[in-house]
């Protein structure tokens, strides 16, 4: 019975509440674009981070293996010559191919390109390749053009890649000191990092950096997730090589750590900015409703409503205003930025990645957890005072 | 001083030695001295007294809505300065009828769901709120009007509504707060004839607040307030005039 009474006095007093906000409409509002602009930043600022994220790990794979040079964690310092790549071969739990054993050695340089629309000259990735490249990725997909040919000045780029930098389409020429290559291909990669890289015949790259036989990196794929250990027990402990290895999975979570980490850190230090003065805005529109139905407030406690149905009705109507003005910020965040493409560095390789933000139910349940957070805290002030004063005093207030 | 009623009926109100004190900063305002009252069962009693005399304190604790500092306050036979703030509130949801001077209807509830408010508190079926809320917008001739808001109502139907209100529960006590202090002298004719049948014809207990000599002439007795004591006479107001 006292349950039921006073869920009846919270629903009768919130409906009312509720009802009059049409009425104080412009404060109101302020409160809303307040959360929604918290809202927007968070979702916007950390669909970078996720974008980027899916990009450079999001088509990792267990079951292929990184070889790089012992004790480093970066293909950019990394060396490994051709008798690596034996040993690499032979090792157990290496997947056969049509071609022989998947094991891809791999050359990794950086070129300037120019970014579309900004106008200055960032560092694009150019990997040296052989065939064993596509098959062990599993995932490169020709989407426009063909692949180069072994031992010619030709290169295929990754859309991510054409899309972000100028003089990338096909037909179009790269010139970098001597060389001329010809772009002959778009590839598409899943929507992973190789997108973003320019790629060419291993051979043809070490003549033009003088590289002799050698390479940066090794991509291994390995008959199974399961081979992993073994494979990295032979490698790692053979004495003819200096070799370490981690799963791509491993590997591509390391280098996008970093970024990943500074942006949502920056993210989240500028989305507490903004929460400090979405809660001020919140306090500051359930205050001023509070204070103007003060002697309402007042004649329901005389007729014998209890505080705390008030009190709910307040919350609730701040609650209401977070969960509006998340719906709006969130929304306009997912249409404005998500899809939306973007370039940035890759610290652990100092080359630029191609991605997209990625908007995701995850980002968006955070919004709205964040802004009933603060629509809780902007309520819960002004709902104590509604109820603080003895019901005389409240009665007198206008 | 001890007042008594001339009625002869049972106390529906029945104060002694009440004694209410204010603090403003460090300094305590004594407003009721020691006051003692009794209200008969079915009496219109009006209370009188300049700004600042105590009469609002007074109405405010027969109504339950503050406690007295010393003294005990029985109102139908319970003691309500003992009670909680919570069974002090359920207390007046049951027990009182509020009429304000402003009639402090909710600006955005139509009439009847101005009426229907106290009803929340019961548990009263919806068609029995209903049809409560009905009886009592008809005894205060409104029934026409159920659905407008208050802005949309005169100043004399708005308190006519408001009446209703205190009416739906059927309490056994009204208190009323200068309830024609807001109106001109035609409509505040009109809402007295309201409560002096209501009190007549059912019976109901009517405490009312007021400045208006005609207004307190409308009662069963008037009571005169000054410096927090009480007086049959309108000497002590003269004094202060």
């Amino acid at each position: 019975m006292r349950i039921a009474s006073f869920l009846r006095q919270c629903q009768a007093v919130t409906a009312y509440n509720l009802s009059t906000v049409w009425q104080r409409r412009a404060v109101s509002a302020v409160a809303v674009f307040g959360i929604a602009a918290v809202a927007g930043v968070l979702v916007a600022v950390l669909s970078m981070a996720t974008g980027f994220r899916a990009v450079v790990a999001g088509q990792a794979r267990d079951d292929v293996a990184v070889v790089l040079r012992g004790g480093l964690t970066s293909e950019t310092s990394s060396i490994l010559d051709r008798e690596d790549i034996q040993v690499l071969e032979v090792a157990p739990g290496v997947a056969r191919g049509a071609g022989g054993t998947l094991v891809s050695p791999e050359l990794f340089v950086v070129i300037d390109r120019q970014k579309i629309g900004v106008g200055t000259d960032a560092n694009v990735p150019l990997r040296g390749v052989e065939d064993a490249a596509y098959e062990v990725r599993g995932n490169i997909e020709i989407v426009e053009g063909r692949r180069f040919e072994p031992g010619r000045n030709e290169v295929i780029v990754g859309v991510g890649a054409a899309a972000s930098f100028e003089g990338l389409n096909l037909g179009e020429r790269i010139d970098v000191g001597r060389a001329s290559w010809e772009v002959v291909g778009h590839f598409s990669a899943g929507g992973g990092v190789s997108e973003s890289e320019i790629w060419t015949d291993n051979r043809v790259l070490q003549q033009l950096y003088q590289r002799g036989n050698s390479f940066n990196s090794a991509l291994v794929r390995l008959s199974d997730a399961d081979a992993f250990e073994d494979f990295r027990d032979a490698i790692e402990n053979d004495p003819r090589v200096n070799l370490s290895t981690m799963t791509q999975t491993t590997y591509l979570a390391e280098q996008s750590a970093v970024i990943e980490v500074f942006i949502s850190v920056l993210g989240w230090f500028v989305v507490a900015l903004m929460s400090v003065g979405a809660v001020f805005a919140a306090l500051n529109t359930m205050y001023a409703a509070v204070s103007t139905r003060a002697r309402e407030i007042g004649t329901l406690r005389a007729l014998g409503f209890n505080r705390l149905p008030v009190m709910v009705s307040v919350v609730t109507e701040s609650l209401a205003f977070a969960a509006i003005g998340s719906v709006l910020g969130g929304g306009a965040s997912w249409l404005l930025f998500d899809g939306f493409r973007a370039a940035t560095l890759n610290w652990a390789s100092f080359s630029q990645v191609a991605f997209a933000f990625r908007v995701t139910p995850d980002l968006l349940a955070q919004a709205i957890v964040l802004s009933l957070g603060i629509g809780a805290i902007g309520g819960f002030l002004p709902a104590v005072s509604a109820v603080r004063g003895s019901v005389v005093a409240t009665l007198r207030e206008q | 001083m001890s007042e008594t009623d001339s009625a002869g009926n049972g106390p529906m109100v029945e104060a002694r030695g009440v004694v209410r004190t204010f603090r403003r900063g460090r300094t305590a305002v004594p407003v009721l001295r020691g006051l003692d009252l009794r209200i008969a069962d079915g009496e219109f009693l009006s209370l009188m007294g300049p700004s600042g005399s105590g009469k609002s304190t007074l109405l405010n604790l027969v109504a339950g809505l503050d406690r007295p500092n010393e003294g005990e306050v029985v109102v139908g036979g319970a003691p309500i300065h003992r009670l909680s703030e919570r069974r002090l509130a359920a207390w007046r949801a049951r027990n009182i009828g509020f009429v304000f001077q402003f009639s402090n209807l909710l600006a955005g509830l139509t009439a009847e769901k101005n009426v229907a408010l106290p009803l929340l508190l019961t548990s009263f079926s919806g068609a029995e709120r209903k049809r409560r809320v009905a009886i009592a917008l008809e005894i205060v001739g409104l029934s026409d009007r159920a659905r407008h808001r208050p802005r949309e109502l005169s100043g004399g139907e708005q308190q006519r509504v408001g009446i209703a209100r205190a009416l739906v529960n059927d309490p056994a006590l009204l208190v009323c707060d200068e309830p024609t202090g807001d109106l001109d002298r035609k409509t505040s004719g009109e809402i007295l004839d309201l409560l002096a049948a209501l009190n007549r014809e059912q019976g109901k207990t009517i405490l009312m607040v007021t400045h208006d000599p005609e207004a307190a002439a409308r009662g069963s007795r008037t009571l005169h307030m000054l410096d927090g004591q009480l007086s049959a006479t309108a000497e002590a107001e003269a004094v202060v005039a």
